[in-house]
């Protein structure tokens, strides 16, 4: 074939392809999640699906592979590029490996951005994560000091001495300590996210400081096991557990009253913002870029920072109010 | 002279707790309150289950490091069976720990004595096998407190006497280890096997049968406390345990059971579960950094072996001894 035949065949495809998707009456998001299946990911197409219905003309793609193995979604990605969808977001299961086929993809045209589970930079147009480090250290403390109008002492639980994540959230939560007057962190102390020895830790805080009012647990082995110290020790109700755990496994201790509250990001709030920014990319109304700021509805506006990452929101809190809602999605 | 019963390691762990809690008390008066105490012994009543199996074991010249995966293991499939079936009488579930466990603990046996595999390796092999499965049955989810009855989590709760009933599980556990190592012959023969195996063989013990029965007896124990941990911590999950199965081999070999085989005692190893589990529960209350914790727990262990072997050590005579030192 002559090089002028492969040039025109090329371009009376592109034409076509171009074509095919001017004519697409809606705009069309694929929401691409880590495996199908998973509550997590069930609960955040439904808030994809209220925000399609928000925005109109927007049709949701909710797939992903079966096994939470990259290569999978990689079959997944190109075949929504044959598609030609307007929109991928992706919760990657490999931050480096989807990178070549997403760059593909927006060759192509198509938006792509990450959330929940990050792509490298260059293999999407922004991420979004749930939170961030200083929206949690506060929420953690935030929690404790709802329920202590009176102030008094609360002590932290972590996992390990040298978790990363806990100690970052520990040390957010100590810089935000002066808007909290009247509540001391008298302790911190490490339950290795080990049942037995988290539940021992608790029951030792308990002992020494009998006045204790709440217990900060910023891990989820930690904070089951200190809310059932908590109950075992009789303290329901005086002693408040809270901290950052899973509905599923903390329906209990709401039940029992050891714990008052808790918190985590919300699913259905990332799929909704997800494909927010998915639309406002794609139909042009925002840019991404270092600094940029992009609405997404109810949820207000993504600020982006130097690596084009945003943070979504506050964690979102669950009480008895919403447990039951939510214990049996995640 | 020294008495004699100064001598035994028993006493001297015996004096080495005493001694541990009168330095917690005082700085931390509260801790040897009656009724902490009780919370201590109760804490550790997982540990001392377990270590009685794990002597048995370890009399014969064997070890058991699958315990914990065992411990994970069935408190996987007793919380599950929980879920499936609420209804489940409390007594259904124990029978089915103590089976399920025994089976496990049967399969190591069955591989050291009719493979001749060392048991170290067969146990290291278990051990991440009986994880493994506990994730495959769990998919790597929790079971969690409001997914479990209410007897379900009541049981090792109960209180009798003032003591709960996780306490009492252990105290009988205890008795029908006394009488099992000093009153029958399966008892002695595991002594027989440890101390001299070409010598029990010409006694009649089948030697390879003998460590099979003990690994057995390990592992219903670790069945046992399957249940009794997940329904005490009220969640069951992969990684439960994990790590457990050196406390309780330090358990045992602080208790003064000889890793050679052969050499302990039921009032030993109590007392070495005992020592560990009020280091344990101490170091959270007397108030020492979390990064000196471990330093501490290590080197009490340690201490404590040092001990053993020192007064262990028969003084005999030294022949050949400038030979000795060229060598």
């Amino acid at each position: 074939m002559s090089i002028f035949k492969k040039a025109l065949t090329t371009a009376t495809i592109a034409t076509t392809l171009f074509a095919g998707a001017a004519q697409a009456e809606d705009m069309r998001i694929a929401l691409v999640v880590k495996a199908l299946g998973i509550g997590f990911f069930e609960a955040a197409a439904k808030g994809a699906e209220e925000a399609a219905a928000e925005l109109g003309g927007v049709e949701i793609i909710y797939t992903g592979p079966t096994d939470t193995t990259a290569e999978g979604q990689i079959e997944v990605i190109n075949s929504l590029i044959a598609q030609q969808v307007d929109a991928i977001a992706v919760s990657a299961n490999d931050t480096d490996a989807l990178v070549p086929t997403l760059k593909k993809a927006m060759q192509r045209g198509i938006t792509v951005i990450s959330w929940d589970s990050g792509v490298a930079e260059e293999g999407r147009q922004l991420h979004l994560n749930p939170s961030s480090n200083p929206l949690i250290g506060n929420m953690i403390i935030k929690l404790a000091a709802d329920h202590m109008p009176d102030g008094g002492d609360v002590a932290v639980l972590s996992a390990t001495t040298t978790s990363t994540n806990q100690n970052i959230w520990i040390e957010e939560m100590n810089k935000v300590m002066g808007n909290y007057p009247g509540i001391n962190v008298v302790a911190t102390v490490y339950g290795d996210d080990l049942a037995d020895k988290s539940y021992r830790e608790a029951t030792g805080l308990m002992q020494t400081y009998p006045d204790l009012k709440a217990i900060i647990a910023p891990t989820s082995v930690g904070i089951v096991a200190a809310a059932q110290a908590v109950v075992d020790a009789g303290k329901a109700g005086e002693v408040n557990v809270t901290g950052l755990g899973l509905p599923s496994e903390m329906a209990g201790a709401i039940e029992s009253g050891a714990s008052k509250s808790f918190a985590i990001w919300n699913p259905i709030d990332l799929g909704y913002s997800a494909t927010m920014l998915s639309h406002a990319l794609a139909s042009g109304a925002a840019e991404a870029g270092p600094g940029a700021e992009i609405p997404m509805g109810r949820m207000g506006t993504l600020k982006l920072d130097e690596n084009t990452n945003g943070a979504m929101a506050d964690p979102f809190v669950y009480d008895s109010s919403n447990i039951d809602e939510f214990k049996s999605i995640f | 002279m020294m008495p004699q019963l100064l001598k035994s390691r028993e006493a001297i762990l015996l004096a080495a707790i005493l001694a541990l809690l009168a330095i917690i008390a005082s700085r931390f008066p509260a801790y040897v309150e009656p009724g902490n105490l009780i919370n201590v012994f109760n804490d550790t009543s997982t540990l001392i289950i377990l270590a009685m199996g794990q002597m048995c074991v370890i009399l014969t010249r064997c070890i058991d490091l699958s315990v914990a995966a065992n411990v994970a293991l069935t408190g996987m499939v007793v919380a599950t069976l929980n879920t499936l079936m609420p209804g489940l009488p409390v007594v259904a579930i124990l029978v089915v720990a103590l089976v399920l466990g025994a089976c496990l603990g049967a399969v190591n046996g069955l591989l050291v004595w009719k493979l001749q595999i060392p048991a170290i390796v067969v146990t290291l092999g278990t051990m991440t096998i009986f994880r493994g499965i506990v994730f495959l049955i769990s998919d790597g989810k929790w079971i969690n407190a409001h997914e479990m009855s209410a007897g379900f989590k009541d049981f090792p709760r109960m209180e009798i006497a003032g003591l709960p009933m996780l306490s009492w599980i252990a105290v009988l556990v205890v008795i029908c280890f006394v009488v099992m190592i000093n009153r029958t012959p399966l008892g002695r023969s595991f002594f027989a096997v440890g101390g001299n195996p070409n010598a029990a063989v010409y006694t009649g013990i089948d030697v390879g049968r003998t460590q099979f029965l003990a690994f057995t007896i390990s592992g219903m124990m670790a069945g046992l406390t399957g249940y009794l941990w997940v329904s005490r911590f009220a969640v069951a999950y992969v990684d439960i345990a994990g790590g457990f199965e050196l406390e309780v081999v330090a358990a045992c070999v602080i208790g003064g059971i000889s890793i050679a085989g052969g050499v302990g005692s039921v009032a030993g190893t109590l007392l070495g579960a005992l020592f560990l589990g009020v280091i344990k529960n101490a170091l959270p209350v007397v108030n020492i950094s979390p990064f000196w914790q471990l330093a501490i727990s290590g080197s009490a262990i340690i201490i404590a072996v040092a001990f053993n072997a020192q007064s262990s050590r028969t003084k005999g005579r030294v022949i050949l001894k400038s030979a000795e030192h060229t060598a």
